[in-house]
């Protein structure tokens, strides 16, 4: 008794590790369990264009993003031929540096570009000081004075600096504002930028922290576009997201920031008229692709681990071979459950191997015509009085010798399917044979049928299993199902219940 | 119905291959002792060694160069069997009943020459009728002369015993008579009647071919009930000694009964199957929980025989 309770228990654990190995890789590694989900790589580029003088040695460097919640850089490169190119720290911004010698002639473009992706489990913690230097010498007494109505009425009716800015924005971006928001609004207001900056001095005054941000909308085609100026403010110990046009942003995972304080986005030296524009592209791609990507990125162990670490060859043969317990675990039900007989116990996985590069239908088709043929041919060679080895070997001989003229007749009559059967396994199919034979000899051709027609049912059986996309995918990218299948098999493996032919079988003594 | 309903089947105590295999030949039958059965060369050494009786045996051929002179070991016998060593389920047996001018004669009637006796030797030594394909050993004994009290309850075979003896005492028992459709085989799928013996008395209960009642043999009409087993206390104790020779708890005891000898063991069977049942119409499970419950309390083979013989007897 007490060793089925353990066997109990291990299945029991084998088949509560695969399933919560599979529901972390779903929900903290963003594998998809079904095949045709799809997810979005976004494809950055700036775009550095500037004039050069002759012979003069340059300088370009961009400020570069770096790491942020809810999105992860998976790729990062730099296209300028003849440039060299670096990536700096400067207190804690990244910049990439290009340099050269002696420039050419004329306009010159750099090109930067990185690939993103939406990943909600990539965080980064908010820092609390950041550099921002605030010039407040230009901000004049008058306007200042008139600022400073706007700014006490609306700190009133605020209670934080969330609120405060969201305020304040609201202020400036009203249809019909008063007198001296419009007076601001005309004299210090006359760009994003420009407006930006007014209302970081604002918010500053009035004590909060705040810092400036450059950022991009996410939206797919948008062609030489500039950084969105934004603001972001200090508050409830995380910085808070505005748009200077729209206000609060409370959902930001459709924005990636570029740029955060006050250096600048582009510095140039031995250059003139330098800009930089962004172009935004969205790429759509398999979702395992995404996942399996953001898990390098992350450094996921369990991926470490994984058979994504194969060559693809390797993966492709793996992705077969994960199959195979499947077919097996069909066998055993088969076995255990219904009581099928078959010819050899793994037979039908092999045959439904074979069928797997066959096709289903043309498969059991060559294995009637190849048995069959064969059969016949050893019933000839039984004549001879050959050794069993000499005489399996004959038939292996005859088998192939079937299967080549089985190839050539389709192919004369363009049945192009029957090529295929060259997959049978055909050592197995000659034991069978031999085998099947020796059992037609000994007990007759009713049970040579039974045992042929058992072994077809189930390696059919096992052909859906092993063909089903949905089971193949989810082997493949969660092989520890194996691992349940492993429980299962342990469990079928222990039941001694009543076989579906045995119900049968012992009909006769179960009186009315 | 198509199918019986599981839960009278267990009603009854009908024993399934899942439970066979897992509770009774996995729980009572060591593996180490498998070879004893399952090597008939060894099975009867044992056996003598134990002084129990089997068919005498002429000889056995271990290597393919022997095939040819296969004649010395049959010692000039008119009538011999060859069997391979680790076969199963009767498969590869060939019986000669006689054998003139290089002729040998299946009780079919159907005559063989030497190079069918050769190629049917070297078969067994490659392996074709072992059980796991290995190579094998051809085993040459005398034919039983059988019983005239079987006359006409056998078609071209010989008539076998098969007792289960369970943990030591013999629980259930049928007599395989051989038909015309089993081709003198005594295997019930392959269409030999079997018939449920009384473990108290050795008279045939009821009959089944291919899993259905039977009342008369269909080949010689001889009607069934009449059948009864000479020697039965001797064919008990036979059966019971194998359980102290092979130490099996699960044990199917093939034995047959000589004209002059009285009863031999033919083979021995780790795996006895479950036809048995259906000829005695009778569960085994109910049986063998009777045995569970005293097992241990008997300390002879005698005593444990009384047991059954007292508490397996058919109420008809």
């Amino acid at each position: 008794m007490q060793s089925i309770y353990k066997i109990l228990i291990f299945s029991f654990l084998l088949i509560v590790a695969a399933f919560s190995l599979m529901w972390y890789k779903i929900v903290y590694l963003g594998f998809p369990l079904l095949q045709d989900k799809t997810e979005n790589i976004w494809n950055i580029q700036a775009k550095i264009t500037f004039n050069s003088k002759y012979k003069q040695s340059g300088v370009v460097s961009l400020t570069l993003p770096s790491k942020q919640n809810g999105f992860l850089i998976i790729n990062e490169e730099s296209s300028s031929p003849n440039y060299g190119y670096s990536v700096q720290n400067v207190n804690d911004v990244r910049k990439g540096v290009w340099s050269k010698r002696e420039l050419q002639r004329g306009s010159q473009v750099l090109y930067y570009s990185i690939d993103i992706i939406k990943d909600r489990y990539s965080k980064v913690d908010p820092q609390k000081e950041f550099e921002q230097i605030i010039y407040q010498e230009d901000v004049s007494t008058p306007i200042m004075v008139a600022g400073k109505s706007i700014l006490n009425s609306i700190y009133e009716k605020s209670a934080n600096a969330t609120t405060f800015t969201s305020l304040l924005i609201d202020e400036f971006n009203q249809k019909d504002p008063s007198q001296s928001t419009k007076l601001i609004r005309n004299n210090f207001m006359k760009n994003d930028i420009q407006k930006r900056d007014t209302l970081l001095k604002m918010v500053d005054y009035m004590g909060y922290k705040v810092r400036t941000v450059g950022a991009l909308y996410l939206e797919d085609r948008k062609r030489n576009v500039d950084l969105v100026p934004m603001l972001e403010v200090f508050d409830k110990g995380k910085w808070q997201l505005f748009d200077i046009n729209k206000g609060r942003i409370s959902n930001n995972s459709h924005i990636f920031i570029w740029q955060r304080g006050s250096q600048f986005l582009l510095e140039a030296e031995g250059v003139s008229n330098s800009n930089v524009k962004f172009s935004i592209t969205k790429n759509i791609v398999p979702a395992r692709n995404a996942a399996l990507v953001k898990d390098v990125k992350n450094q996921s162990a369990l991926l470490d681990f994984s058979l994504f670490i194969l060559p693809n060859e390797t993966q492709n043969t793996f992705k077969f071979l994960l199959l195979i317990p499947l077919g097996a675990l069909v066998v055993v039900f088969m076995r255990v459950f219904v009581g099928i007989k078959t010819s050899g116990t793994f037979m039908p996985i092999l045959l439904s191997m074979a069928f797997i590069e066959t096709e289903l239908l043309p498969g059991i088709v060559m294995f009637i015509v190849v048995v069959t043929m064969g059969l016949v041919v050893r019933s000839y060679l039984s004549y001879l009085n050959l050794l069993l080895v000499a005489r399996i070997s004959s038939v292996l001989i005859v088998v192939l010798a079937i299967m080549a003229f089985v190839a050539i007749m389709s192919e004369k009559l363009n049945l192009e399917y029957a090529t295929s059967i060259t997959f049978f396994p055909i050592i197995i199919l000659s034991w069978t044979i031999e085998r099947m034979s020796i059992i037609w000899e000994e007990d007759g051709a009713k049970e040579v049928f039974q045992q042929g027609t058992g072994s077809l049912i189930v390696s059919v059986l096992a052909y859906f299993a092993m063909t089903n996309q949905t089971l193949s995918f989810i082997t493949f990218n969660f092989p520890e199902v194996l691992l349940a299948v492993l429980g299962l098999t342990i469990l079928l493996g222990r039941y001694s219940g009543y076989r579906l032919s045995e119900l049968y079988r012992f009909k006769t003594m179960v009186k009315e | 119905m198509l199918f019986a309903n599981p839960f009278s089947l267990r009603k009854l105590g009908i024993l399934g291959m899942n439970n066979r295999n897992i509770n009774f030949i996995g729980k009572y039958n060591e593996r180490k002792n498998y070879p004893l059965v399952d090597n008939k060369l060894q099975t009867k050494h044992l056996a003598q060694e134990h002084n129990l009786a089997v068919p005498e045996l002429l000889g056995f051929i271990e290597y393919q160069v022997e095939v040819n002179s296969f004649e010395k070991y049959i010692k000039d016998e008119k009538s011999f069997v060859i069997k391979p060593a680790k076969g199963s389920g009767g498969k590869g047996i060939l019986v000669i009943l006689d054998s003139k001018n290089g002729k040998y004669i299946k009780p079919s009637g159907e005559e063989l020459d030497k190079t069918d006796i050769r190629r049917h030797i070297s078969n067994i030594l490659s392996g074709l009728y072992s059980l796991g394909g290995k190579n094998d050993i051809a085993v040459f004994e005398k034919v039983v002369n059988f019983d005239d009290r079987f006359d006409g309850f056998s078609f071209e075979g010989v008539p076998d015993v098969r007792v289960v003896v369970y943990r030591g005492y013999p629980s259930l028992a049928m007599m395989r008579l051989s038909t015309s459709e089993s081709d003198g085989k005594a295997n019930l799928h392959q269409g030999a009647v079997g018939v449920g013996i009384d473990i108290c008395t050795g008279k045939a209960l009821s009959a089944v071919q291919f899993n259905r009642p039977v009342k008369y043999h269909p080949d010689t009409n001889k009607e069934l009930k009449t059948l009864e087993v000479p020697y039965w206390d001797d064919i008990l104790y036979l059966c019971s000694q194998c359980y102290e020779m092979t130490n099996m708890g699960y044990l199917g005891a093939d034995i047959v009964i000589d004209k002059q000898r009285g009863p031999l063991i033919l083979e021995l069977n780790a795996r006895p199957g479950l036809a048995i049942q259906i000829a005695n119409d009778l569960g085994a499970l109910t049986r063998f929980k009777q045995i569970d419950k005293v097992y241990g309390k008997h300390k002879t083979i005698q005593e444990r025989i009384d047991f059954s013989k007292s508490n397996f007897c058919s109420k008809g």
